[in-house]
Protein backbone atom coordinates (compact mmCIF):
# COMPACT_ATOMS: atom_id res chain seq x y z
CA UNK A 1 0.00 0.00 0.00
CA UNK A 2 2.77 2.61 0.66
CA UNK A 3 6.13 0.98 0.53
CA UNK A 4 6.06 1.83 -3.32
CA UNK A 5 5.56 5.32 -3.12
CA UNK A 6 7.79 8.22 -2.50
CA UNK A 7 9.06 11.63 -3.19
CA UNK A 8 8.45 12.43 -6.53
CA UNK A 9 9.31 15.82 -7.45
CA UNK A 10 6.40 17.17 -9.88
CA UNK A 11 9.00 18.89 -12.08
CA UNK A 12 10.80 15.86 -13.20
CA UNK A 13 8.07 13.29 -14.18
CA UNK A 14 10.12 11.97 -17.34
CA UNK A 15 12.43 10.60 -16.05
CA UNK A 16 12.67 6.64 -15.03
CA UNK A 17 10.97 6.32 -11.33
CA UNK A 18 13.97 4.51 -10.08
CA UNK A 19 16.50 7.50 -10.77
CA UNK A 20 13.54 9.83 -9.40
CA UNK A 21 12.79 8.06 -6.37
CA UNK A 22 16.92 8.00 -5.37
CA UNK A 23 17.23 11.70 -6.62
CA UNK A 24 14.38 12.37 -3.68
CA UNK A 25 15.77 10.23 -1.17
CA UNK A 26 19.21 11.88 -1.53
CA UNK A 27 17.20 15.42 -1.61
CA UNK A 28 15.62 14.55 1.03
CA UNK A 29 18.56 13.21 3.69
CA UNK A 30 20.50 16.93 2.72
CA UNK A 31 17.36 18.35 4.00
CA UNK A 32 16.86 16.35 7.12
CA UNK A 33 20.62 16.84 7.70
CA UNK A 34 19.51 20.54 8.31
CA UNK A 35 16.51 20.00 10.38
CA UNK A 36 16.53 17.05 12.04
CA UNK A 37 14.35 16.66 15.37
CA UNK A 38 14.29 19.27 18.27
CA UNK A 39 14.78 17.42 21.76
CA UNK A 40 12.83 19.11 24.70
CA UNK A 41 12.85 19.04 28.67
CA UNK A 42 9.91 19.69 30.72
CA UNK A 43 10.71 20.80 34.13
CA UNK A 44 7.85 21.01 37.10
CA UNK A 45 5.22 20.94 35.15
CA UNK A 46 1.40 21.31 36.48
CA UNK A 47 -1.53 22.11 35.55
CA UNK A 48 -5.21 22.54 36.99
CA UNK A 49 -8.54 23.14 35.72
CA UNK A 50 -10.05 24.73 38.52
CA UNK A 51 -10.07 22.82 41.25
CA UNK A 52 -8.96 19.86 39.07
CA UNK A 53 -5.45 19.38 38.98
CA UNK A 54 -4.42 17.31 36.09
CA UNK A 55 -0.87 17.18 36.18
CA UNK A 56 1.21 17.64 39.53
CA UNK A 57 4.58 18.21 38.47
CA UNK A 58 6.34 16.30 35.19
CA UNK A 59 9.61 15.95 34.89
CA UNK A 60 10.81 14.43 31.66
CA UNK A 61 13.72 14.41 28.81
CA UNK A 62 12.93 13.58 25.60
CA UNK A 63 16.43 13.39 23.21
CA UNK A 64 16.29 14.65 19.78
CA UNK A 65 14.61 12.18 17.60
CA UNK A 66 13.80 9.84 20.37
CA UNK A 67 10.26 7.86 20.07
CA UNK A 68 8.47 8.37 23.31
CA UNK A 69 4.82 6.70 24.21
CA UNK A 70 2.84 8.31 26.82
CA UNK A 71 0.68 5.54 28.61
CA UNK A 72 -2.04 6.02 31.34
CA UNK A 73 -5.68 5.65 32.84
CA UNK A 74 -8.38 7.78 30.66
CA UNK A 75 -8.63 11.01 32.21
CA UNK A 76 -4.81 10.94 33.74
CA UNK A 77 -4.04 14.16 31.92
CA UNK A 78 -2.11 12.21 28.66
CA UNK A 79 -3.63 14.65 26.14
CA UNK A 80 -3.22 17.69 28.77
CA UNK A 81 0.14 16.97 28.44
CA UNK A 82 0.31 16.97 25.05
CA UNK A 83 -1.02 20.51 24.52
CA UNK A 84 1.02 21.92 27.02
CA UNK A 85 3.60 20.92 24.68
CA UNK A 86 2.34 21.65 21.51
CA UNK A 87 0.98 25.21 23.36
CA UNK A 88 -2.41 24.88 22.92
CA UNK A 89 -2.39 25.13 27.02
CA UNK A 90 -0.38 27.68 29.11
CA UNK A 91 1.54 25.55 32.03
CA UNK A 92 -0.09 26.27 35.71
CA UNK A 93 3.70 26.41 36.61
CA UNK A 94 7.11 24.88 35.15
CA UNK A 95 8.74 25.02 31.87
CA UNK A 96 9.06 22.84 28.62
CA UNK A 97 12.11 24.01 26.69
CA UNK A 98 12.94 23.11 22.96
CA UNK A 99 16.83 22.48 22.07
CA UNK A 100 16.59 25.11 19.62
CA UNK A 101 14.47 27.72 19.56
CA UNK A 102 11.53 26.33 17.49
CA UNK A 103 9.54 27.71 15.09
CA UNK A 104 5.64 27.34 15.20
CA UNK A 105 5.96 24.53 11.94
CA UNK A 106 8.80 22.87 13.82
CA UNK A 107 6.09 21.52 16.17
CA UNK A 108 2.90 19.56 14.65
CA UNK A 109 -0.04 17.77 16.25
CA UNK A 110 -2.34 14.77 15.20
CA UNK A 111 -5.25 14.20 16.61
CA UNK A 112 -7.75 11.48 16.80
CA UNK A 113 -9.89 13.00 14.94
CA UNK A 114 -8.77 14.17 11.43
CA UNK A 115 -9.59 17.23 11.47
CA UNK A 116 -9.56 17.37 7.89
CA UNK A 117 -11.68 20.78 5.83
CA UNK A 118 -14.38 18.90 4.30
CA UNK A 119 -14.95 21.69 1.82
CA UNK A 120 -11.15 21.28 0.88
CA UNK A 121 -9.83 18.85 -1.04
CA UNK A 122 -7.26 16.48 -0.63
CA UNK A 123 -4.29 18.27 -1.39
CA UNK A 124 -5.57 21.61 -0.42
CA UNK A 125 -6.29 19.86 3.09
CA UNK A 126 -2.50 18.83 2.87
CA UNK A 127 -1.75 22.46 1.72
CA UNK A 128 -3.04 23.60 4.74
CA UNK A 129 0.18 22.07 6.78
CA UNK A 130 2.48 24.41 5.18
CA UNK A 131 1.43 27.23 7.72
CA UNK A 132 2.70 30.51 6.68
CA UNK A 133 4.53 29.15 3.66
CA UNK A 134 1.26 28.14 1.80
CA UNK A 135 1.22 30.89 -0.17
CA UNK A 136 4.75 30.31 -1.42
CA UNK A 137 4.93 28.61 -5.75
CA UNK A 138 6.26 25.22 -4.80
CA UNK A 139 3.49 24.68 -1.74
CA UNK A 140 1.56 22.29 -4.07
CA UNK A 141 4.49 20.07 -5.05
CA UNK A 142 5.50 20.03 -1.37
CA UNK A 143 1.47 19.05 -0.46
CA UNK A 144 1.63 16.59 -3.04
CA UNK A 145 5.05 15.16 -1.91
CA UNK A 146 3.89 14.44 1.76
CA UNK A 147 0.49 12.80 0.09
CA UNK A 148 3.02 10.50 -1.52
CA UNK A 149 4.55 9.68 1.49
CA UNK A 150 1.72 8.36 2.84
CA UNK A 151 0.44 6.76 -0.27
CA UNK A 152 -2.54 8.97 -1.01
CA UNK A 153 -1.26 10.75 -3.97
CA UNK A 154 -4.19 9.50 -6.14
CA UNK A 155 -6.38 10.57 -4.05
CA UNK A 156 -5.19 14.31 -4.35
CA UNK A 157 -8.39 15.45 -5.69
CA UNK A 158 -10.93 13.79 -3.88
CA UNK A 159 -13.14 15.56 -1.65
CA UNK A 160 -12.48 14.12 1.89
CA UNK A 161 -16.07 12.70 2.89
CA UNK A 162 -15.26 9.73 0.12
CA UNK A 163 -12.39 8.41 2.25
CA UNK A 164 -12.19 5.86 4.67
CA UNK A 165 -11.46 6.65 8.73
CA UNK A 166 -7.73 5.46 7.64
CA UNK A 167 -7.25 7.03 4.76
CA UNK A 168 -8.65 10.66 6.25
CA UNK A 169 -5.85 9.91 8.83
CA UNK A 170 -3.31 9.63 6.08
CA UNK A 171 -4.06 12.60 4.84
CA UNK A 172 -4.11 14.42 8.27
CA UNK A 173 -0.32 12.81 8.79
CA UNK A 174 0.33 14.13 5.19
CA UNK A 175 -0.83 17.78 6.23
CA UNK A 176 1.29 17.41 9.51
CA UNK A 177 4.51 16.22 8.09
CA UNK A 178 4.60 18.67 4.79
CA UNK A 179 5.98 21.37 6.85
CA UNK A 180 8.81 18.66 8.09
CA UNK A 181 8.18 19.40 11.35
CA UNK A 182 11.10 18.30 13.84
CA UNK A 183 8.61 17.80 16.47
CA UNK A 184 5.64 15.36 16.14
CA UNK A 185 2.51 14.61 18.73
CA UNK A 186 0.55 12.26 18.46
CA UNK A 187 -3.45 12.26 20.71
CA UNK A 188 -4.60 9.14 20.04
CA UNK A 189 -4.14 9.38 16.41
CA UNK A 190 -5.14 5.30 15.88
CA UNK A 191 -7.88 5.20 18.51
CA UNK A 192 -11.20 5.32 16.06
CA UNK A 193 -9.52 2.63 13.74
CA UNK A 194 -10.18 -1.00 12.86
CA UNK A 195 -7.90 -3.26 13.96
CA UNK A 196 -6.16 -3.90 10.56
CA UNK A 197 -6.37 -0.31 9.91
CA UNK A 198 -4.04 0.30 13.25
CA UNK A 199 -1.26 -2.02 12.04
CA UNK A 200 -0.74 -0.49 8.57
CA UNK A 201 -1.05 3.19 9.90
CA UNK A 202 1.20 1.74 13.08
CA UNK A 203 3.84 0.94 10.25
CA UNK A 204 3.37 4.23 8.44
CA UNK A 205 4.19 5.68 11.18
CA UNK A 206 7.29 4.15 11.87
CA UNK A 207 8.65 4.51 8.76
CA UNK A 208 8.27 8.24 8.49
CA UNK A 209 9.89 8.76 12.15
CA UNK A 210 12.64 6.60 10.62
CA UNK A 211 12.45 8.67 7.35
CA UNK A 212 12.66 12.03 8.82
CA UNK A 213 13.60 11.39 12.27
CA UNK A 214 11.37 13.59 14.12
CA UNK A 215 11.24 13.69 17.80
CA UNK A 216 7.52 11.59 18.38
CA UNK A 217 5.85 11.70 21.47
CA UNK A 218 2.85 9.17 21.02
CA UNK A 219 0.17 9.16 23.49
CA UNK A 220 -1.66 6.14 23.38
CA UNK A 221 -4.03 3.68 25.60
CA UNK A 222 -2.49 0.65 23.56
CA UNK A 223 0.53 -0.34 26.08
CA UNK A 224 1.05 -3.28 23.01
CA UNK A 225 1.27 -0.26 20.14
CA UNK A 226 3.70 1.97 22.42
CA UNK A 227 6.00 -0.91 23.10
CA UNK A 228 5.36 -1.98 19.33
CA UNK A 229 6.51 1.84 18.66
CA UNK A 230 8.38 3.50 20.85
CA UNK A 231 11.97 3.41 22.62
CA UNK A 232 10.84 4.52 25.92
CA UNK A 233 7.03 3.92 27.26
CA UNK A 234 6.65 6.60 29.88
CA UNK A 235 3.30 6.08 32.37
CA UNK A 236 1.50 9.15 33.82
CA UNK A 237 -0.09 8.24 37.68
CA UNK A 238 -2.21 10.73 39.54
CA UNK A 239 -0.31 13.55 37.52
CA UNK A 240 3.22 12.18 37.91
CA UNK A 241 5.22 10.32 35.64
CA UNK A 242 5.09 6.89 37.68
CA UNK A 243 7.74 4.78 35.53
CA UNK A 244 9.50 5.23 32.66
CA UNK A 245 10.54 2.16 30.77
CA UNK A 246 13.34 2.08 28.19
CA UNK A 247 11.91 -0.60 24.82
CA UNK A 248 15.39 -1.90 24.14
CA UNK A 249 14.79 -4.36 21.09
CA UNK A 250 15.67 -4.00 18.09
CA UNK A 251 13.92 -3.00 15.03
CA UNK A 252 11.89 -3.81 12.74
CA UNK A 253 9.82 -5.65 15.72
CA UNK A 254 8.21 -8.35 15.04
CA UNK A 255 4.42 -8.07 16.42
CA UNK A 256 3.61 -10.57 18.74
CA UNK A 257 7.02 -11.53 19.72
CA UNK A 258 7.93 -12.96 23.21
CA UNK A 259 10.21 -10.11 24.44
CA UNK A 260 7.53 -7.31 23.02
CA UNK A 261 4.99 -9.29 24.63
CA UNK A 262 6.80 -9.93 27.96
CA UNK A 263 7.57 -6.12 27.97
CA UNK A 264 3.68 -5.02 27.82
CA UNK A 265 2.88 -7.58 30.45
CA UNK A 266 5.35 -5.74 32.45
CA UNK A 267 3.58 -2.29 32.08
CA UNK A 268 0.00 -3.58 32.19
CA UNK A 269 1.26 -4.80 35.41
CA UNK A 270 2.22 -1.11 36.36
CA UNK A 271 -0.81 0.50 35.15
CA UNK A 272 -3.21 -1.64 36.90
CA UNK A 273 -1.44 -1.67 40.37
CA UNK A 274 -1.46 1.90 40.15
CA UNK A 275 -5.40 1.21 39.79
CA UNK A 276 -6.07 -0.96 42.55
CA UNK A 277 -4.11 0.93 44.75
CA UNK A 278 -6.68 4.25 44.16
CA UNK A 279 -10.00 2.01 44.25
CA UNK B 1 -16.01 1.18 -0.51
CA UNK B 2 -18.80 -0.48 -2.74
CA UNK B 3 -21.52 0.93 -1.48
CA UNK B 4 -20.13 4.54 -2.52
CA UNK B 5 -19.10 3.08 -5.52
CA UNK B 6 -22.76 1.84 -6.59
CA UNK B 7 -24.69 4.85 -5.48
CA UNK B 8 -23.62 7.21 -8.63
CA UNK B 9 -25.46 4.80 -11.03
CA UNK B 10 -28.46 5.29 -9.02
CA UNK B 11 -28.31 8.64 -9.78
CA UNK B 12 -27.61 8.42 -13.52
CA UNK B 13 -30.80 6.58 -13.87
CA UNK B 14 -32.12 9.33 -12.32
CA UNK B 15 -30.50 12.36 -14.22
CA UNK B 16 -30.94 10.43 -17.47
CA UNK B 17 -33.83 12.23 -20.15
CA UNK B 18 -36.63 10.31 -18.64
CA UNK B 19 -35.94 10.82 -15.01
CA UNK B 20 -35.59 14.39 -15.20
CA UNK B 21 -39.69 14.22 -16.30
CA UNK B 22 -40.46 12.54 -13.50
CA UNK B 23 -41.28 15.50 -10.83
CA UNK B 24 -43.31 17.11 -14.13
CA UNK B 25 -45.39 14.29 -14.53
CA UNK B 26 -47.68 15.15 -11.47
CA UNK B 27 -48.19 19.16 -12.06
CA UNK B 28 -49.11 17.78 -16.31
CA UNK B 29 -51.95 15.37 -15.30
CA UNK B 30 -53.30 18.05 -12.78
CA UNK B 31 -53.63 20.81 -16.33
CA UNK B 32 -55.11 18.00 -18.18
CA UNK B 33 -57.57 16.66 -15.57
CA UNK B 34 -58.50 20.64 -14.94
CA UNK B 35 -58.67 21.12 -18.65
CA UNK B 36 -60.97 17.92 -18.90
CA UNK B 37 -63.43 18.71 -16.21
CA UNK B 38 -63.55 22.51 -17.34
CA UNK B 39 -64.56 21.50 -21.11
CA UNK B 40 -67.13 18.93 -19.63
CA UNK B 41 -68.75 21.98 -17.69
CA UNK B 42 -67.93 19.67 -14.72
CA UNK B 43 -66.56 22.98 -13.22
CA UNK B 44 -68.56 26.43 -14.26
CA UNK B 45 -66.12 28.60 -15.77
CA UNK B 46 -67.41 31.14 -13.17
CA UNK B 47 -65.48 29.13 -10.53
CA UNK B 48 -62.25 27.90 -12.09
CA UNK B 49 -61.69 28.87 -15.76
CA UNK B 50 -60.21 26.31 -17.90
CA UNK B 51 -56.32 26.05 -18.14
CA UNK B 52 -56.52 27.28 -21.82
CA UNK B 53 -58.66 30.30 -21.11
CA UNK B 54 -55.79 31.50 -18.54
CA UNK B 55 -53.78 30.83 -21.26
CA UNK B 56 -55.60 33.12 -23.05
CA UNK B 57 -55.80 35.64 -21.15
CA UNK B 58 -51.68 35.38 -20.18
CA UNK B 59 -51.25 36.28 -24.23
CA UNK B 60 -53.65 38.90 -24.06
CA UNK B 61 -52.12 40.57 -21.31
CA UNK B 62 -48.53 39.91 -22.55
CA UNK B 63 -49.88 41.62 -26.56
CA UNK B 64 -50.77 45.14 -24.17
CA UNK B 65 -47.49 44.82 -22.42
CA UNK B 66 -49.55 44.90 -19.27
CA UNK B 67 -48.36 41.31 -17.68
CA UNK B 68 -44.57 41.78 -18.56
CA UNK B 69 -45.12 45.04 -16.79
CA UNK B 70 -46.57 43.81 -13.52
CA UNK B 71 -43.93 41.08 -13.47
CA UNK B 72 -41.36 43.67 -14.15
CA UNK B 73 -42.33 45.52 -11.08
CA UNK B 74 -42.97 42.74 -8.48
CA UNK B 75 -39.69 40.93 -9.44
CA UNK B 76 -37.64 44.23 -8.88
CA UNK B 77 -39.69 45.08 -5.83
CA UNK B 78 -38.85 41.30 -4.16
CA UNK B 79 -35.53 41.52 -5.63
CA UNK B 80 -34.18 45.12 -4.23
CA UNK B 81 -36.48 44.22 -0.54
CA UNK B 82 -34.40 41.28 -0.85
CA UNK B 83 -30.97 42.38 -1.36
CA UNK B 84 -31.50 44.74 1.46
CA UNK B 85 -32.83 42.89 4.09
CA UNK B 86 -30.76 39.83 2.85
CA UNK B 87 -27.43 41.76 3.04
CA UNK B 88 -28.28 43.96 6.32
CA UNK B 89 -29.77 40.31 8.02
CA UNK B 90 -26.38 38.59 6.29
CA UNK B 91 -23.84 41.38 7.72
CA UNK B 92 -25.42 41.33 11.42
CA UNK B 93 -25.16 37.52 11.82
CA UNK B 94 -21.72 37.44 10.98
CA UNK B 95 -21.02 40.05 13.12
CA UNK B 96 -22.85 38.35 15.70
CA UNK B 97 -21.52 35.06 15.43
CA UNK B 98 -18.01 36.68 15.39
CA UNK B 99 -17.95 39.32 17.80
CA UNK B 100 -19.36 38.74 21.33
CA UNK B 101 -19.68 42.66 21.65
CA UNK B 102 -21.64 42.73 19.04
CA UNK B 103 -23.48 40.29 19.91
CA UNK B 104 -24.41 41.22 23.41
CA UNK B 105 -25.37 45.23 21.99
CA UNK B 106 -27.87 44.03 19.45
CA UNK B 107 -29.14 39.96 19.90
CA UNK B 108 -31.68 40.67 22.45
CA UNK B 109 -33.40 43.66 21.11
CA UNK B 110 -33.37 41.86 17.52
CA UNK B 111 -35.14 38.48 18.95
CA UNK B 112 -37.83 41.18 20.51
CA UNK B 113 -38.48 42.29 17.61
CA UNK B 114 -38.26 39.06 15.59
CA UNK B 115 -41.26 38.15 17.89
CA UNK B 116 -43.38 40.76 15.89
CA UNK B 117 -45.07 39.12 12.49
CA UNK B 118 -43.87 41.68 10.04
CA UNK B 119 -46.98 41.71 8.30
CA UNK B 120 -48.69 43.28 11.27
CA UNK B 121 -46.46 46.04 10.84
CA UNK B 122 -48.48 46.73 7.32
CA UNK B 123 -50.72 49.65 8.80
CA UNK B 124 -47.93 51.23 10.28
CA UNK B 125 -46.29 50.92 7.31
CA UNK B 126 -48.80 52.51 4.94
CA UNK B 127 -49.08 55.34 7.68
CA UNK B 128 -45.24 56.05 7.47
CA UNK B 129 -44.76 55.68 3.48
CA UNK B 130 -48.57 55.65 2.30
CA UNK B 131 -48.70 53.23 -0.97
CA UNK B 132 -45.34 54.17 -2.03
CA UNK B 133 -42.55 51.61 -3.34
CA UNK B 134 -40.80 52.37 0.01
CA UNK B 135 -43.63 50.68 1.92
CA UNK B 136 -43.42 47.76 0.25
CA UNK B 137 -39.54 47.53 0.05
CA UNK B 138 -39.68 48.22 3.81
CA UNK B 139 -42.13 45.12 4.10
CA UNK B 140 -39.89 42.43 2.16
CA UNK B 141 -36.20 43.61 2.97
CA UNK B 142 -38.07 43.30 7.21
CA UNK B 143 -39.03 39.85 6.11
CA UNK B 144 -36.39 38.69 4.60
CA UNK B 145 -33.99 39.04 7.45
CA UNK B 146 -35.02 37.58 9.96
CA UNK B 147 -34.38 34.32 8.10
CA UNK B 148 -31.16 35.33 7.00
CA UNK B 149 -29.78 36.71 10.37
CA UNK B 150 -30.82 33.93 11.97
CA UNK B 151 -28.98 31.03 10.15
CA UNK B 152 -26.29 33.10 9.39
CA UNK B 153 -25.70 33.43 13.52
CA UNK B 154 -26.81 29.74 13.12
CA UNK B 155 -24.02 28.51 10.93
CA UNK B 156 -21.06 30.74 12.16
CA UNK B 157 -21.91 29.85 16.11
CA UNK B 158 -22.00 25.79 15.43
CA UNK B 159 -18.70 25.64 13.30
CA UNK B 160 -16.60 23.19 14.87
CA UNK B 161 -14.43 24.06 17.51
CA UNK B 162 -12.01 21.41 16.87
CA UNK B 163 -11.97 22.72 13.08
CA UNK B 164 -10.43 26.15 14.47
CA UNK B 165 -8.12 24.85 16.84
CA UNK B 166 -6.52 22.93 13.52
CA UNK B 167 -6.80 26.17 12.00
CA UNK B 168 -4.92 27.88 14.10
CA UNK B 169 -2.15 24.89 14.97
CA UNK B 170 -1.75 26.06 11.48
CA UNK B 171 -1.04 29.31 11.80
CA UNK B 172 -3.96 30.74 9.99
CA UNK B 173 -4.77 34.45 10.83
CA UNK B 174 -8.54 35.91 11.49
CA UNK B 175 -9.11 36.35 8.28
CA UNK B 176 -7.58 33.43 6.90
CA UNK B 177 -9.67 31.26 9.63
CA UNK B 178 -12.83 33.14 8.25
CA UNK B 179 -12.47 32.37 4.90
CA UNK B 180 -10.93 28.87 5.31
CA UNK B 181 -12.87 27.70 7.56
CA UNK B 182 -15.39 30.23 9.63
CA UNK B 183 -17.56 31.18 6.34
CA UNK B 184 -17.40 27.61 4.25
CA UNK B 185 -18.61 25.55 7.89
CA UNK B 186 -21.97 28.06 7.56
CA UNK B 187 -22.49 27.63 4.24
CA UNK B 188 -24.79 24.94 4.47
CA UNK B 189 -27.25 26.86 7.49
CA UNK B 190 -26.69 30.04 5.37
CA UNK B 191 -28.76 28.36 2.58
CA UNK B 192 -30.99 27.63 4.53
CA UNK B 193 -31.95 30.65 5.88
CA UNK B 194 -31.42 31.92 2.12
CA UNK B 195 -34.57 29.39 0.79
CA UNK B 196 -36.71 30.36 3.90
CA UNK B 197 -35.97 33.92 3.16
CA UNK B 198 -37.21 33.52 -0.56
CA UNK B 199 -40.17 31.79 0.45
CA UNK B 200 -40.99 34.87 2.72
CA UNK B 201 -40.25 37.21 0.07
CA UNK B 202 -43.01 36.39 -2.22
CA UNK B 203 -45.49 35.85 0.54
CA UNK B 204 -44.77 39.31 1.78
CA UNK B 205 -44.65 41.17 -1.70
CA UNK B 206 -47.97 39.27 -2.53
CA UNK B 207 -49.63 40.30 0.43
CA UNK B 208 -48.00 44.15 0.38
CA UNK B 209 -49.51 43.99 -3.43
CA UNK B 210 -52.58 43.45 -2.72
CA UNK B 211 -53.36 45.61 -0.05
CA UNK B 212 -51.26 48.61 -0.70
CA UNK B 213 -50.02 48.84 -4.68
CA UNK B 214 -51.15 50.40 -7.84
CA UNK B 215 -48.72 48.13 -9.85
CA UNK B 216 -47.37 44.40 -9.59
CA UNK B 217 -48.44 41.68 -9.77
CA UNK B 218 -50.77 41.56 -6.68
CA UNK B 219 -52.48 44.47 -7.93
CA UNK B 220 -53.31 42.78 -11.16
CA UNK B 221 -55.02 40.20 -9.16
CA UNK B 222 -57.11 42.92 -7.12
CA UNK B 223 -57.87 44.33 -9.87
CA UNK B 224 -58.84 41.30 -12.14
CA UNK B 225 -61.10 40.74 -8.85
CA UNK B 226 -63.22 43.87 -9.08
CA UNK B 227 -63.72 43.42 -12.72
CA UNK B 228 -64.80 39.47 -12.46
CA UNK B 229 -62.17 39.03 -14.77
CA UNK B 230 -61.40 35.37 -12.45
CA UNK B 231 -58.82 34.11 -15.56
CA UNK B 232 -56.55 36.80 -14.72
CA UNK B 233 -56.94 36.23 -10.79
CA UNK B 234 -56.00 32.66 -11.91
CA UNK B 235 -53.09 33.76 -13.74
CA UNK B 236 -51.20 36.01 -11.07
CA UNK B 237 -51.58 33.22 -8.64
CA UNK B 238 -49.73 30.95 -11.44
CA UNK B 239 -47.06 33.68 -11.75
CA UNK B 240 -46.42 33.59 -8.17
CA UNK B 241 -45.85 29.69 -8.10
CA UNK B 242 -44.12 30.06 -10.90
CA UNK B 243 -41.72 32.72 -9.57
CA UNK B 244 -41.59 31.25 -5.96
CA UNK B 245 -40.02 27.90 -7.70
CA UNK B 246 -37.67 29.32 -9.66
CA UNK B 247 -36.08 31.47 -7.09
CA UNK B 248 -35.81 28.00 -5.45
CA UNK B 249 -34.66 26.33 -8.05
CA UNK B 250 -32.27 28.96 -8.55
CA UNK B 251 -30.81 29.20 -4.74
CA UNK B 252 -30.83 24.95 -5.61
CA UNK B 253 -28.66 25.12 -8.08
CA UNK B 254 -26.66 27.43 -6.49
CA UNK B 255 -26.33 25.03 -3.49
CA UNK B 256 -24.94 22.52 -5.31
CA UNK B 257 -22.56 24.68 -6.74
CA UNK B 258 -21.11 25.76 -4.29
CA UNK B 259 -21.80 23.01 -1.75
CA UNK B 260 -20.38 20.08 -3.84
CA UNK B 261 -17.86 18.97 -0.86
CA UNK B 262 -21.32 17.69 0.86
CA UNK B 263 -22.07 14.51 0.61
CA UNK B 264 -25.94 15.21 0.82
CA UNK B 265 -25.46 17.82 -2.75
CA UNK B 266 -24.29 14.97 -4.84
CA UNK B 267 -25.56 15.24 -7.77
N1 LIG C 1 -10.27 22.36 28.83
C1 LIG C 1 -10.54 21.68 29.98
N2 LIG C 1 -11.31 22.24 30.91
C2 LIG C 1 -11.58 21.57 32.07
N3 LIG C 1 -11.13 20.34 32.36
C3 LIG C 1 -10.35 19.72 31.44
C4 LIG C 1 -10.03 20.36 30.21
N4 LIG C 1 -9.25 19.52 29.50
C5 LIG C 1 -9.10 18.41 30.25
N5 LIG C 1 -9.76 18.52 31.42
C6 LIG C 1 -9.78 17.53 32.50
O1 LIG C 1 -8.47 17.13 32.73
C7 LIG C 1 -8.42 15.75 32.98
C8 LIG C 1 -7.42 15.11 32.05
O2 LIG C 1 -7.93 15.17 30.74
P1 LIG C 1 -7.09 14.61 29.50
O3 LIG C 1 -5.76 15.23 29.48
O4 LIG C 1 -7.93 14.79 28.31
O5 LIG C 1 -6.96 13.05 29.85
P2 LIG C 1 -6.49 11.84 28.95
O6 LIG C 1 -6.12 12.36 27.62
O7 LIG C 1 -5.36 11.23 29.68
O8 LIG C 1 -7.64 10.89 28.87
C9 LIG C 1 -9.82 15.22 32.86
O9 LIG C 1 -10.35 15.08 34.15
C10 LIG C 1 -10.53 16.29 32.11
O10 LIG C 1 -11.87 16.34 32.52
MG1 LIG D 1 -6.97 12.11 25.73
Amino acid sequence: MQQSLRVFPSTAEFAPPSVLVEQARIARRKAESASRGLGLTIRGLRKAFGDNEVLRGIDLHIPAGQFVAIVGRSGCGKSTLLRLIAGLETPGDGTISFGESARAEDIRVMFQEPRLLPWARVLDNVEVGLGRNRGLSDANARAEAALAEVGLRDKRAQWPYVLSGGQKQRVALARALVSNPRVLAFDEPLGALDALTRISMQRLLERVWHDQSFTAILVTHDVAEAVALADRVVVIEDGRIAHDVAVDIARPRRRGAADLAALEGTILRHLLSGNDADA
Amino acid sequence: MSVVERLPRVRTVRGSVIGGLVPWLLPIAIIAIWQVACATGYVSARVLPAPSDVLLAAWKSLRSGELQQNIWVSFWRAAVGFLIGGGIGFALGLANGLSQLSDRLTDTTLQMIRNVPHLAMIPLVILWFGIDEAAKLFLVALGVFFPIYLNTLHGIRTVDPQLIEMGRIYGMGRGELFRRVIFPSALPSIFVGLRFALGIMWLTLIVAETIAASSGLGYMAMQAREFMLIDVVVLSILIYALLGKLADSASRALERLTLSWHPAFQK
